[in-house]
């Protein structure tokens, strides 16, 4: 049955062989490791030797021979990282583990992993768990790291989805940028609006990535009500003119610098959102 | 036909010819490790460097693998050049002192000492079996395999390849590793044809078109006596 997978796996490539780093990372991506009999069936099926494959696949310290587990925790010993002290954190991190660098916990839960620079050198030591960074870790912050490791960063794969990218928006009213670069989500700078429902008046930050459902928000708003939004700064309503397609609440609109309104439904939980671009390109 | 100038004398090659062929062409000696005739140049040893160019402009090159170029002068024993020479056996020498290739080279060169911390490393990633094995054995058995400080040389997985047929071609060309010849691990040798005592010329029919390499034989010892 896995060799039916490894075999799917490896014919998505078959119109241009060549791309033995895709194979490979494609199978890498669905089994978080390169087991021996996938690796012995690429080479069959691409005619590419063994030695050269394995050759490859030892070289890239994106691929690992040995299963990892369901959380990856790469710290950087990259130079600018090093002298910032990052041998500490992962000394830190691999008592706490009880594993050494490159190494699986026994429960398959964490793989702690050293790389060589992630280029984000005057933030560092830098620390990536399943795809999220953190910034200038030092010793104490390593419990906590691991914490959220365990209990899983929920996050959406903004590398990877390309229907996701980070938008700037400002008040339609007085142009004002309503980008908060203050405080993040999703590892952006997020948006903030000012919304009243009821008798409440609060902020609400949401993710600046397009296709991201992240916010925050001062009070709980509940599922389902309609919330007037307000510029932070002029405090003018963010009016929209037209109704949300899937539920018929009122859209809220903002402009986008460069040409370009985002929609946004009014309604909490509601997911419609659309990017209404004048003409302009992409 | 290429011109170029070695050492103050002309001298014309064919295209593609590399600078070590025109110099040896001349008989100008430049040492080798990892070039050997029949194998395609690797420049993995850095020991047949040469000087190129003039002035600041000069520079060092393999020899080996750099292409004969029109009009360009090539010095092959300029004191920077030596210097560079002596430099590259002690450090060889640092990493390999058991090879007598190496401390024949080293003699040979005049290098007397060796100031750097002494490793006994069994390969100093020449190269030349991994080539072996590909073009002169058309078997591809073993390879590099990982990078930088744990670049090494051996078969996928570590396990006895099945493609390899103990041929002892690797063994034969190394100049470093006559340690590989008694591993003492025969399951995760790169050949261990010693050690298993399975030499292919006992099974000589499975490979018609055998090569051997192993000197002095074990199979034909047995079979000597
Ligand atoms: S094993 Fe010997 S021949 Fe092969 S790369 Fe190492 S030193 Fe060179
Ligand atoms: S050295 Fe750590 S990010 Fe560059
Ligand atoms: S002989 Fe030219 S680099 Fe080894």
């Amino acid at each position: 049955m896995k060799e039916e997978n490894f075999l799917s796996i490896i014919g998505k490539h078959q119109a241009h062989l060549g791309g033995l780093i895709s194979i490979l990372e494609d199978i890498q991506t669905e089994y978080s490791y390169l087991p021996e009999q996938a690796l012995r069936l690429v080479a069959q099926e691409t005619g590419f030797s063994l030695v050269d494959i394995y050759g490859v696949a030892t070289f890239y310290k994106l691929f690992s021979l040995k299963p990892r587990g369901k959380h990856l925790i790469s710290v950087c010993s990259g130079t600018a990282c090093h002298v910032r002290a990052s041998s500490g954190v992962v000394e830190e991190f691999e008592q706490r583990l009880q594993i050494n660098a490159g190494e699986t916990t026994p429960d398959g839960e964490i793989t702690l992993v050293t790389v060589n620079c992630l280029g984000a050198c005057a933030l560092g030591p830098i620390v990536v768990v399943d795809g999220y960074y953190f910034s200038n870790v030092n010793r104490q912050m390593v419990g906590e790291i691991i914490d959220n490791a365990r209990a899983g960063i929920d996050r959406v794969d903004v590398d990877t989805d390309e229907r996701i990218f980070p938008i700037e928006v400002s008040c339609p009213h007085c142009n004002r940028s309503l980008i908060d670069k203050n405080f993040y989500i999703d590892g952006y700078p997020s948006i903030r609006v000012t919304v009243s429902f009821g008798r409440r008046h609060g902020w609400v930050r949401l993710s600046c990535l397009y296709g991201s459902y992240s916010v925050e928000q001062e009070y709980e708003v509940p599922i389902d009500t309609i919330v007037d939004f307000f510029c932070p700064h002029c405090h003018a309503e963010l009016s929209g003119v037209s109704d949300c397609t899937s539920c018929g609440a009122p859209m809220i609109s903002a402009f986008i610098p460069g040409g370009g309104v985002l929609h946004i439904c009014s309604r909490r939980g509601c997911k419609a959102h659309m990017l209404d671009l004048h003409g302009a390109s992409l | 036909m290429i011109n170029l100038i070695i050492n103050g004398l002309p001298v014309s090659v064919e295209e593609g010819a590399t600078l070590l062929e025109a110099a040896r062409f001349l008989g100008f000696p430049i040492p080798t490790l990892c070039y050997i005739d029949g194998l395609s140049p690797y420049g993995a040893c850095r020991l047949c460097v040469v000087e190129i160019g003039e002035g600041p402009k000069a520079k060092l090159v393999t020899a080996c693998t750099y292409p004969a170029e029109e009009g360009l002068k090539v010095r092959t024993a300029s004191s920077r050049v030596i210097k560079a020479r002596k430099m590259i056996l002690e450090l060889l020498l640092a990493s390999c002192p058991q090879s007598k290739t190496i401390q024949d080279l080293a003699a040979a060169h005049g290098v007397r000492r060796q100031r750097f911390r002494q490793e006994y490393e069994d390969c100093i990633l020449c190269g030349l079996c991994v080539r072996m094995c590909e073009e002169q054995m058309m078997a591809k058995a073993i390879g590099f395999r990982g990078r930088g400080q744990n670049r090494s040389v051996g078969t996928p997985f570590d396990i006895q390849s099945d493609i390899c047929r103990l041929c002892g071609g690797c063994m034969y060309i190394c100049p470093a590793c006559q340690l590989r010849c008694t591993y003492t691990e025969p399951e995760k040798a790169v050949c261990g044809g010693c050690e298993n005592l399975s030499p292919p010329c006992l099974e000589k029919e499975q490979f018609d078109d055998m090569m051997c390499y192993m000197d002095p034989c074990v199979a034909c010892e047995i079979t000597k006596d």
